[in-house]
């Protein structure tokens, strides 16, 4: 509409001016008209009479020099507008960039052309992608312009003053662009690049890191015999092949400058650059250092940052500095170096990453003298997830890695008192250790939201897009951030890796014109120690009902065995021995008697919603994914769920 | 003989083996073949190509993305006799490609993909760098298109969770 008014504003003038000649031309005309029509009627059946000739002539004269004066005023107008428009446009390019979203793009004739003179004068230096850098063709830059002046804040070639290049690194537009470097934002690239042949796809990251996958950082990386393991980053996968943590090496990924000219195109990864601002109706985003770059479509994968206790924000730099909240490579590095020079370390946090952690640092206390301690407000391990009896059962289970669990626990305050932290408990309990660990959840990062005028869910936090993951037009949101509707479960924001490996590739797809919404369930797993893994599907709230089918457990049952023997596992391993402390239950069937010693060996667990399963947990039992995936997709109510367990043969290895 | 109890809202119940004999008497709906929504194999439902597929790794949006695709798609369109048999120079340009980038592509897998460009598989069942659990099997490839491509497994997982059966 602004667009609409400004043109019209424009051409107001114009038609202003060349009504204006017209009207002179039809008064003028009109003049001679007057007269004319008097003398034609009379000499219609004449060539007419000599003296109205020479009149005639007078007539066409002064029509002609009319018209001729008219169009030159129009052309010249329109040239002149041409000319402030540019000048426009290159000063508002020069201004910060939230000044140039205020003001309309096309310049309005009563902008005091003075004004304007002294303004772009006054410009300071352009924006770095001012400059195209040599191997950097934009031909649609200047003519996309000159076209679509709210697309681009490009000055154009032209630009009076051009100033020096500064970044040559950072493209100035790019087709695709994916806010985010995770692993949403990887899967997200690697669909677009196999869907759309030679795309250029830019991945913008405030980490200075490329892409890497994350739940090794809380397993597998800690299990490595190798000592360099936080220099290389490298694991043991289930199938004993190594691998790095990054999904690609350096090698795969172009750089930045030569995405623009790339012949087939790529992935290219620029880092250490955040965004800070995002402009959805032009199309672009501004970084950290005021550089600008626009995109056609743009995914944001900015996942989260881990929340932190109140009580420890509060508590003053002493105990900050010695608080680690994890997430990242950094925090990995960071923790691994801590826990070798420290007595006690506390894990403030009982879901997955905290009980995880408490189990990986519960190993190394083994060679170590390293105090692990776990302290939770939940009952058991695990309490969000797993119903309680269960969640019990891994309690007893996590203890017996070595670390201390303390449950139902609510920190009061923590105060740093020579060198040594103390943790003041609600129910009076004290504790003291060396550093912290809180692992109490993620806060989504929506900081784009309010410059990109994106909704963000009230309930679970995130950007809310639709199922297809679409926040607006151009924009998709995936991974952790995304809070998305599930068409079989409902609105929900998941936060785990297999999420943003699906999600990142149905953006990607969509993004490439798929429009598909999310229906593949992605499922997610943990493993505490040797003997408990699982994995699991779906809404997985220990608030819902349950109906557990557990068969009795041999030692063949656990994670460790299940890869040896079928080679086709699926667990991280533990690189200890240790399978002589899982219980070997007797094989006959178990009497009623013998179950109240309740061991959970293997089983599945339903998670129902009004009859319907909606979750499931595939207690220590492999390979069984897609049945459990197929269940919750039909969405059926089924009568008896022991029926249904035996859709897995939880008997069989 | 199988055991129940309750604790509030959470069922429990313990089988024997004995107990699970019988066949499941759960009703599970056919799956559509054809549904759009979901998750395709190697092969989509009119013939073509699925690029995206996370049986294929990496190797389709690598920087030798475009050499693989062409040297694939002219190996399954093949109607030679000898299928791929006109497909030498696509897959020589692939493999030159792929030597530019050893880091991406282990040098092993050359080999293998040369040798299998012969017997015309194609360097599908070459493993992507990144260590996909899949095993390097053609006939796992086929069998993933078949089956229920979302157990395919995907080279982004550290952990596997199914195999293509």
């Amino acid at each position: 509409m602004l667009k609409c008014r400004s043109v019209w504003k424009k051409l107001a003038p114009l038609a202003r001016a060349s009504s204006t000649a017209c009207r002179l031309n039809v008064r003028r005309a009109g003049l001679n008209n007057g007269r004319i029509p008097s003398c034609v009627p009379a000499a219609q059946m004449s060539t007419g009479p000599a003296g109205g000739g020479r009149q005639n002539q007078l007539y066409f004269l002064l029509v002609g020099v009319a018209t001729v004066g008219g169009s030159v005023y129009a052309y010249r107008t329109v040239k002149g507008d041409q000319k402030r428009y540019q000048e426009r446009i290159d000063e508002i390019a020069s201004r910060p960039f939230k000044q140039a979203i205020e003001k309309p793009a096309t310049p309005t004739q009563s902008e005091p052309p003075a004004a304007e003179a002294t303004e772009t004068e006054a410009v300071p230096e352009p924006e770095p992608q001012a400059a195209p850098s040599p191997a950097e063709p934009s031909p649609p830059a200047p003519d996309a312009e000159i076209l679509a002046p709210v697309e681009t804040t490009e000055p154009p070639p032209e630009t009076p003053g051009d100033s020096t290049p500064a970044s040559l690194k950072v493209p100035s537009h790019t087709p695709y662009l994916l806010i985010g470097g995770g692993t949403a934002s990887f899967a997200a690239a690697r669909s677009i690049r196999a869907r759309d042949p030679n795309a250029r796809v830019l991945i913008v990251t405030d980490e200075p890191v490329p892409p890497y996958m994350r739940p090794p950082l809380s397993k597998e990386l800690w299990f490595s015999d190798d000592p360099s393991v936080t220099e290389t980053l490298r694991f043991k996968q289930w199938n004993g092949k190594e691998r790095s943590i990054y999904f690609q090496p350096p090698s795969f990924y172009i750089n930045a400058e030569e995405l623009a000219g790339a012949e087939n195109g790529g992935v290219a990864v620029l880092t250490g650059k955040k965004v800070v601002h995002m402009d959805v109706r032009g199309n672009k985003i501004k970084l950290d250092d005021d550089t600008e770059i626009s995109y056609d479509k743009c995914l944001i994968a900015t996942g989260g940052v881990p929340r932190n206790l109140q009580v420890i924000e509060r508590a003053g730099e002493e105990v900050v500095k010695r608080t680690t909240l994890f997430r990242k490579v950094e925090d990995f590095k960071a923790l691994d170096k801590v826990s070798r020079n420290i007595k006690s370390i506390t894990i403030i946090g009982g879901g997955f990453l905290g009980s995880e952690l408490a189990c990986a640092l519960g190993r190394r206390s083994t060679e170590s003298d390293l105090e692990v301690i776990q302290m939770f407000p939940e009952k058991g391990n695990m309490g969000k997830v797993l119903p309680e009896y269960l969640s019990n059962w891994t309690t007893e289970k996590v203890k017996r890695e070595g670390v201390k669990v303390i449950s139902e626990a609510l920190v009061k305050s923590v105060v740093c008192k020579d060198d040594k932290l103390e943790i003041q408990l609600k129910d009076g309990r004290l504790v003291k250790t060396d550093h912290i660990v809180a692992a109490v959840g993620l806060e989504p990062n929506v900081d784009l939201a309010k410059s990109a005028g994106l909704e963000v869910d009230s309930d679970f936090g995130g950007f809310r897009v639709n199922a297809e993951l679409q926040a607006r037009s151009n924009i998709w949101v995936a991974g952790d951030a995304a809070c998305f509707y599930d068409i079989r479960l409902g609105r929900r924001r998941v936060e785990h890796h297999d999420h943003a490996v699906v999600s990142g590739r149905l953006a990607g797809e969509n993004m490439t014109g798929a429009n598909k919404p999310y229906w593949h369930q992605s499922m997610f797993w943990s493993d505490l120690g040797p003997d408990v893994g699982y994995e699991a599907i779906g809404i997985v709230d220990s608030s819902l009902p349950t109906v557990g089918v557990f068969a009795k457990a041999t030692a063949k049952d656990t994670p460790k065995a299940a890869t040896e023997m079928s080679g086709t596992g699926i667990r991280s391993e533990s690189e200890t021995e240790d399978t002589a402390t899982s219980p070997v239950a007797s094989s006959t069937p178990a009497p009623a008697m013998v179950q109240h010693k309740d061991e959970y060996g293997k089983g599945v667990i339903f998670y129902l919603r009004d009859k319907v399963v909606v979750g499931i947990i595939l207690w220590n039992v492999f390979n069984r994914m897609p049945i459990a995936r197929k269940i919750i997709k039909d969405g059926e109510e089924h009568g008896d769920l022991n029926e249904v367990a035996k859709l897995f043969n939880i008997h069989d290895d | 003989m199988s055991y129940c109890k309750e604790e509030g809202k959470d069922r429990i119940i313990f089988v024997t083996k004995e107990d699970h004999e019988a066949p499941s008497n759960a009703e599970l709906i056919a799956d559509d073949p054809n549904d759009p929504y979901e998750e395709q194999g190697l092969i989509l439902p009119n013939g073509d190509i699925n690029w995206n597929c996370p049986c294929l790794g990496g190797m389709a949006s690598g920087p030798c993305g475009s050499q693989f695709k062409e040297a694939f798609s002219c190996f399954h369109y093949s109607k030679e006799e000898l299928k791929g048999s006109e497909c030498i120079d696509n897959f020589r340009n692939m493999q030159e490609c792929m030597q530019k980038y050893p880091e991406l592509y282990p040098q092993e897998e050359d080999k293998e993909s040369s040798s299998q460009a012969e017997s015309g598989s194609g360097s599908v069942s070459a493993e992507p760098t990144e260590g996909s659990a899949l095993p390097p099997e053609t006939d796992s490839i086929a069998a993933a298109s078949t089956s229920e491509s979302a157990v395919s497994p995907d080279s982004m997982s550290p952990t596997d969770n199914q195999t293509a059966s």
